[in-house]
């Protein structure tokens, strides 16, 4: 093949002739086999001749380096299962938790957890002790992975999760003792496992436990089986155009589907080198990061992507570049000016990539080699179904230009299999036969899709979902909160940020301390992404007559659209 | 004796962006936004901290990353202000 040729046949080609089953050919599994994803992407890549290829190259926010090859990577995840196991006992089905920054113990840990049939459990480790607390609750979680300056927002919480055994520091270097049910595992001092009995996982063993948020109620673990790695691998392949001898750099936190799917899974099951950098955004920071490891394909976000816009070209020509050979996106919508930035900024564009947490992998995308139109999703990968339902009789609206919401049609190997304890809310995704995605779209003639929105009120801040519900729960806790509302504001960077609308009880004047106040409470609770950006005291909120707060009516005017039908509306605004 | 504006900023910083127990060194030059101790969601609480404690309001465009990746970055930042 032609060294620029991508992998995909042209999209009108490759929708008529793919299958499912060109993947698992690839990977070399048959209906029925064993298949765990720690396996499939260590030893089978080893397997493969790839034992002395680098698998990940790390870096710390102070610029130190660690480099792990595939066999350095399998014989760590098989120390880290048999510590799992056979030190600590833990069970297969059993979830463990990884609460960790992007260092390298979350990325082994990951697949460690997987080969001995455990189910990992990543959560983001910007998150506080309440948001940490409501999903360790609702997994049952027995073990956490942690380093030690997240410790005390675990010791905080232990008093409510029984079912916790134990607490596994992975920097613990004795300066202080750890408690009762700590214990310390240094990966890069750990003896190295060379054989492991892996767990015999089969298509439908639970791998992985991702929390999501939703507009009422607690996050949704949504449970993903190891027969996901079928699509992450294609995608990978196909959409980021991955190759043998790129150098790939997923931005995105494992703490959320997108560090995982194509952070973790999809890059090494393709045996790719992948880099991590484990610091905060800075342009030139991230700039100097390519350059130095020569990175060719780039999957990115959006708040990321408009974020170095706002730096200018001028900062992308101080350096070199010229590695970069394909460019992706994903987490919201790309807007349009910035793909054509980017066309000018690096010489080609983001393809923007839509996907969810429970579709476990890209679904509707723009491809290497097809037409983009700036600001597009792009077309469903081949082997997807996907469409746009009317909202309100879930049939597909087969007509141009017309708004509906996002449908596929279920099937697909890395769909998710439930919400952990949460059946019922599972279920109601689907109607009609389509798994409802709760995002509204367009088609176009030329089955190009265009996103419109969310439809519900949940909030898309840097391409992360936080729950309204959860943020204003906590605001109540705050002792001068009497109501609350969260809702999206518009934000040029991260799509949409946190504003919180807010009546005080008697005796609370408002004033900027206590918005001050206010906002790192709930960032302490729950997390950054979660803190409001903008509080706005009111005397009284939007309700039903029914006393339910009216979001939309705040989103509307916030947004400045049409505020719709408020005949139910109790109060004057 | 009057604190300077440099330790108030300082201590604050370490007082609401540490966690309890989080032994990482934080002085007048450490990067804390690239270096990950503020993330970017986060600044705008420090933004309201700056206002709310000098009494200014400091515009959208100033409020950069860069003008608040370290303490020193920050004073200077205030000096615009004739905050000193």
């Amino acid at each position: 093949m032609p060294e620029n040729t991508p992998f995909m046949k042209p999209y009108e080609e490759e929708i008529k002739t793919f299958s499912w089953e060109i993947s698992k050919n690839e990977l070399g599994y048959k209906d029925g086999d064993i298949i765990n994803i720690g396996e499939y992407c260590t030893d089978r890549i080893c397997r493969m001749g790839k034992s002395d290829k680098l698998a990940l190259i790390w870096e710390g926010f102070t610029g130190e380096e660690k480099r792990y090859t595939f066999n350095d990577m399998r014989q760590l995840t098989n120390s880290i299962a048999k510590f799992l196991r056979d030190d600590l006992g833990i069970k297969p089905g059993q979830r463990v938790c990884l609460f960790m920054d992007k260092v390298p113990e979350l990325y082994f840990g990951f697949l460690g957890v997987l080969k001995m049939g455990a189910i990992v459990q990543p959560l983001f480790s910007a998150f506080g002790p309440e948001s940490l607390l409501t999903r360790l609750q609702d997994a049952t979680t027995t073990a956490i992975f942690t380093q030690k300056k997240h410790l005390p927002k675990v010791r905080n919480i232990l008093k409510d999760l029984p079912e916790l055994k134990y607490i596994i520091v992975v920097d613990d270097e004795g300066a202080k003792p750890l408690k009762e049910n700590e214990v310390a595992f240094n990966m890069d001092k750990v003896e190295r496992v060379d054989s492991f009995d892996i767990y015999p996982t089969k298509a439908e063993t639970p791998s992985v436990l991702h929390y999501t948020s939703g507009t009422t109620g607690k996050p949704k673990g949504a449970q993903h089986v190891h027969n996901s790695i079928i699509s992450q691998y294609m995608t990978a392949k196909y959409v980021l155009d991955l190759r043998d001898d790129d150098i790939y750099w997923c931005t995105a936190d494992p703490g959320w589907v997108t560090g995982t799917s194509y952070g973790i899974i999809g890059a090494w099951a393709n045996g790719v080198t992948q880099c991590v950098m484990d610091a905060g955004f800075k342009s030139e920071t991230w700039y100097k990061f390519i350059e130095k490891h020569k990175i060719t394909v780039w999957y990115s976000a959006p708040t990321a992507i408009r974020a170095l816009m706002k730096d200018g070209t001028e900062t992308v020509r101080k350096f070199n570049l010229s590695s970069l050979r394909h460019l992706a996106s994903v987490g919201e919508p790309l807007n349009a000016e910035a793909v054509i930035w980017s066309q000018e900024a690096f010489g080609m564009m983001f393809h923007d990539t839509f996907w969810q947490t429970e579709t476990g992998c890209i679904v509707v995308s723009n491809y290497p080699g097809m037409k983009i139109k700036p600001g597009s999703m792009g077309k469903p990968f081949p082997g997807i179904e996907a469409t746009v339902v009317d909202l309100k009789t879930f049939v597909p609206v087969n007509k141009v230009g017309i708004v509906g919401m996002i449908a596929l049609k279920p099937g697909w190997p890395s769909m998710i299999r439930t919400y952990w304890n949460n059946e019922v809310t599972y279920k109601s995704k689907f109607q009609n036969g389509w798994y409802l995605c709760g995002d509204r779209a367009s088609i176009d003639a030329d089955g190009y899709f265009w996103f419109v929105g969310r439809d519900d009120d949940v909030i898309n801040t840097g391409g992360h979902l936080v729950g309204p519900f959860e943020i204003e729960s906590a605001l109540l806790e705050h002792p001068a909160v009497a109501e609350s509302a969260a809702i999206g504001k518009p934000d040029p960077i991260n799509m949409e940020v946190v504003k919180a609308f807010i009546t005080l009880k008697p005796g609370f004047e408002q004033n900027k301390m206590l918005e001050l106040e206010i906002m790192n409470f709930v960032r302490k609770k729950l997390s950054a992404l979660a803190m409001p950006q903008e509080i706005e005291f009111v005397d009284s909120l939007p309700k039903t007559r029914s006393g339910k707060i009216m979001r939309r009516v705040l989103r509307a005017k916030e947004w400045g659209e049409e505020i719709g039908d408020i005949s139910t509306l109790e109060n004057d605004m | 004796m009057a604190e300077s504006v440099k330790d108030i900023v300082l201590e604050y910083i370490r007082n609401e962006y540490l966690e309890e127990g989080d032994d990482r060194e934080v002085n007048y030059d450490t990067p804390i936004i690239s270096g990950g101790i503020v993330d970017s969601f986060s600044m705008v609480s420090l933004k309201v901290f700056l206002e709310t404690q000098y009494n200014i309001s400091i515009p959208d465009t100033k409020a950069t990353p860069e003008a608040f990746d370290s303490v020193n970055n920050i004073v200077t930042l205030l000096k615009e202000f004739n905050i000193e």
